[in-house]
């Protein structure tokens, strides 16, 4: 059972000086949208616009790079490994890069002589592992891979000379034969087609020499390739470290247009869309100078009706940023499926600038208004002038 | 009566009709330039991957295979067949010739070096630098600095008419050889105008105008290879099929679309006695990056332009909203629903012409601007687009406006006219 309420004025002021001030102000700003639904809505609506672009613009900049830096590992190598006297690399060179690359990249290992076929031609043999190829150099069109010993892949252009009819040769280096079968053929375009490949258990068995260059792809940002690249000289100096230019610079080039293009498309989008807001939320709040003349007539300080009128637009920036910003993940995510079949990963470190931003644009286009009201008398605007 | 309504509308409220004209301007003006980058882009990237390196390869028909290890050719120089540099010009003469961007010839022959009484073997390559070949009217400028564009000289390149050499790198400190010194092989003796750094093969290797190289080995007109670096679209299953098996229609579809196949098989087919085919590492890769990155800016543009719409509807329903004291009125002096509409519609069709085409001026400036400062080359609009364009700025300005107007032209006059909703 409750005590009986007084109703006296000096009662009911004792009360409310108690409750705090901040429902009557939460009350103010939702009878606000509430009531002028449409107004408020259509200013939701261009918050939300500007911030899922802005969001899926940024999130798309950020993770183009790295989509972008993958395809170009389509390439192949970007980093040679030579030995320095020309001879074979130290053992367990390629074991020794696959540590430093630690999964960033795909390494393989190539060692090539000249050997003669059986009609005593001239051919350059090269051992490597044919599983890593198959990852390193995905240009090459092979029509069947080895699977077993003995097996060699045959360049399109040594077919005729070497194995017209597609039948088992022989191949001599240095007075050793080697009894291979043909697997298949490989076509590039390049010195390749003139080679024969063979695994490298074969190759070193066969010509009792190791390898004697690694061709490594090494992922990510030019910044991490040559950090790679100081950790390869470091590690095996036995080496000679190189860079393949044509590959880096390149790659380097192009993706510096395209984060431009992106750059100066996400810049051009998200002027409009701030502007945009901008001219919308300062129709809006002009259209409700009735209101705040009303405030003002009833005697609200300079101070609260500022603080009024800013809370509503953070209110209003903030809510926007927040859905315009799940819906611009959304977007992001949808073109990064369409067009990379990759997942473009969500960036949460992108929401506080659009969440600033949005409040920011928000908060100006308030108080630009509001500065310009303030020097009316109130019975001026009620009067309608 | 009509037509002075909306003309006193636009002479009396010259500031709200600005606004919503430079709303509908700005959108239109990201509209356009979006569609001009989005249509070029493709072009200028497929350009910007030629900085990559040739991407076709033509080689003489009866060719011996390749012997070379590392930059050393170790086959006779000789052996083999050989193409010839009378008929170069013709790679400039096919059907896709603008899609050329640059060739260049390669002849390596074998040289013994002669250094401080010691002999070393090297390879000589011999190519153009910057060549000036002549095609009927217009010059057209090629060579391995157009084709190879990482390779960089410490010195000076060499004239394509001279006798200077560039020297590899690591040949260099192997020889103890600087730019400016003689080099002497073979009983002749040319002066080094520059050390060339490639990161490639060529790092080993004497790089000399290609006239020098015939004549070492005694064969005017001689060239081994001829590097190709052409424009291409990216490859699909029709590309693949063999041309010889393709009827009349399709052979020609498939003939005068520029991919890599088709440009290669009417080098050979231009070129006597020779074999053109794609670089695969180039060709092939190619092809799929250009179908990324068009495919980006196309989404792209097409939410640019949905954003855009969307700011465009904004602005004009905020413009109708505005003026609701106005319907009452007229509603109050007996204009009917159609006749109120027709006044906000034909207020908003101007609008949208006039915002359209300046919007498209100044779009079409943007996208000249942006193909200047990333490409340094033009993005060109196309009038066709113009129309499209006011098209779909009336269509978006109507799309915005509609709901607004039914909104205004349903309000009942006298609380319009107090000010209520």
């Amino acid at each position: 059972v409750s005590a009986p309420v007084s109703n006296t004025p000096r009662d009911v002021a004792m009360r409310r000086t108690d409750v705090p001030h901040t429902s009557m102000l939460l009350r103010m700003m939702l009878r606000a949208a509430v009531l002028r639904r449409g107004r408020a809505v259509s200013a939701l609506l261009a918050m939300v616009v500007a911030a899922a672009a802005t969001t899926a613009l940024l999130n798309l900049y950020v993770d183009t790079q790295s989509k972008l830096q993958r395809e170009f590992r389509n390439y192949g190598a970007n980093i040679v490994l030579v030995s320095k006297d020309g001879a074979s690399l130290p053992a367990g060179t390629l074991s020794q890069v696959d540590s430093v690359l630690a999964g960033r990249g795909i390494a393989a290992a190539f060692g090539m002589i000249v050997a003669r076929t059986g009609s005593d031609q001239p051919i350059v043999v090269v051992g490597t592992d044919f599983n890593r190829v198959r990852q390193l150099d995905k240009w090459w069109s092979v029509s069947n891979w080895p699977s077993a010993p003995q097996q060699a892949l045959i360049g399109i252009r040594a077919v005729p000379i070497v194995t017209p009819k597609n039948q088992p040769f022989d191949l001599t280096f240095h007075g050793r034969f080697l009894h291979a079968t043909p697997a298949g053929t490989v076509q590039t375009g390049a010195a390749e087609d003139s080679r024969i490949y063979l695994s490298l258990s074969d190759f070193v068995a066969w010509t009792g020499m190791e390898p004697s260059t690694v061709e490594v792809a090494a992922n990510g940002s030019p910044e991490e390739i040559t950090a790679v690249m100081n950790q390869l000289v470091q590690a095996i100096p036995a080496a000679d470290v190189r860079p393949v230019r044509q590959i880096v610079e390149g790659e380097t080039r192009v993706l510096g247009k395209m984060q431009a293009t992106l750059l100066a498309t996400a810049a051009l989008i998200i002027l409009t869309a701030a502007l945009c807001v901008l001219s919308t939320l300062l129709g809006w709040v002009f259209d409700r100078r009735r209101d705040f003349a009303i405030l003002k007539a009833l005697g609200a300080s300079d101070r609260l009706l500022n603080g009024f009128f800013a809370a509503e637009a953070a209110a209003l920036g903030a809510s926007g940023a927040v859905i315009g910003f799940a819906i611009g993940v959304g977007i992001a995510v949808w073109i990064g499926r369409v067009n990379f079949h990759a997942p473009v990963t969500p960036r949460l470190s992108v929401l506080p600038f659009v969440l600033a931003g949005s409040i920011i644009i928000a908060l100006l286009s308030a108080i630009i208004p509001i500065s310009l009201l303030g020097q009316i008398q109130p019975a001026a605007i009620l009067r309608g002038e | 009566m009509f037509v002075r309504l909306v003309y006193e509308s636009f002479r009396r409220q010259k500031r709200r009709k600005l606004l919503a004209g430079a709303a509908i301007a700005l959108g239109v003006t990201v509209a356009t330039a979006m569609i001009a980058v989005a249509t070029d882009i493709g072009d200028k990237i497929n350009r910007e991957l030629r900085t990559l390196g040739a991407n076709l390869i033509v080689t003489p028909q009866e060719d011996s295979l390749d012997v070379e290890i590392g930059g050393v050719n170790l086959k006779p120089p000789t052996d083999g067949a050989f193409l010839n540099e009378a008929d170069l010009p013709k790679v400039k003469d096919i059907f896709w010739r603008n899609n050329i961007t640059a060739f260049a010839p390669m002849l390596p022959v074998n040289v013994t070096i002669e250094n401080d009484g010691k002999q070393q073997d090297a390879t000589l390559l011999g190519t153009y630098f910057a060549k000036d070949i002549p095609l009927g009217k217009e010059d057209f400028i090629t060579g391995v600095r157009s084709t190879h564009p990482w390779w960089k000289v410490e010195g000076t390149w060499p004239e394509d008419n001279s006798r200077d050499v560039l020297v590899g790198e690591k040949l260099a400190s192997q020889l103890r050889e600087k730019a400016g010194g003689t080099l002497n092989f073979s009983g002749q003796q040319v002066r080094i105008s520059g050390m060339l750094s490639t990161g490639g093969v060529e790092d080993n290797q004497i790089v000399a105008p290609l006239a020098l190289a015939q004549e070492i080995i005694g064969r005017p007109g001689a060239v081994r290879r001829i590097y190709v670096s052409a424009l291409t679209k990216p490859e699909d299953a029709f590309a693949r099929r063999d041309p010889r098996s393709l009827s009349g229609a399709m052979y020609d579809r498939w003939y005068c679309s520029p991919y890599p196949q088709s440009i290669a098989f009417q080098l050979a087919e231009a070129i006597p006695h020779s074999h053109a085919e794609q670089i695969r590492q180039l060709a092939q890769n190619e092809g799929a990056l250009l179908t990324r990155i068009e495919g980006l800016i196309f989404l792209i543009a097409l939410a640019a332009l949905l954003a855009a719409s969307l700011a465009v509807s904004a602005a004009m329903a905020t413009a109708i909203f505005e003026r609701r004291a106005e319907v009452g009125l007229m509603k109050a002096l007996g204009a009917g629903k159609v006749a109120v509409a027709a006044v906000f519609f034909a207020e908003a069709f101007l609008l949208a012409v006039l915002g359209g085409l300046v919007g498209f001026a100044a779009g079409a400036l943007l996208a000249h601007q942006i193909g200047h400062s990333i490409f340094n080359s033009q993005i060109s609009i196309q009038p066709v687009l113009l129309p499209v364009i006011l098209a779909v700025a009336v269509i978006v300005t109507f799309a915005g406006s509609a709901a607004a107007i039914r909104r205004a032209v349903g309000l009942d006059p006298v609380f319009a006219l107090r000010g209520e909703q």
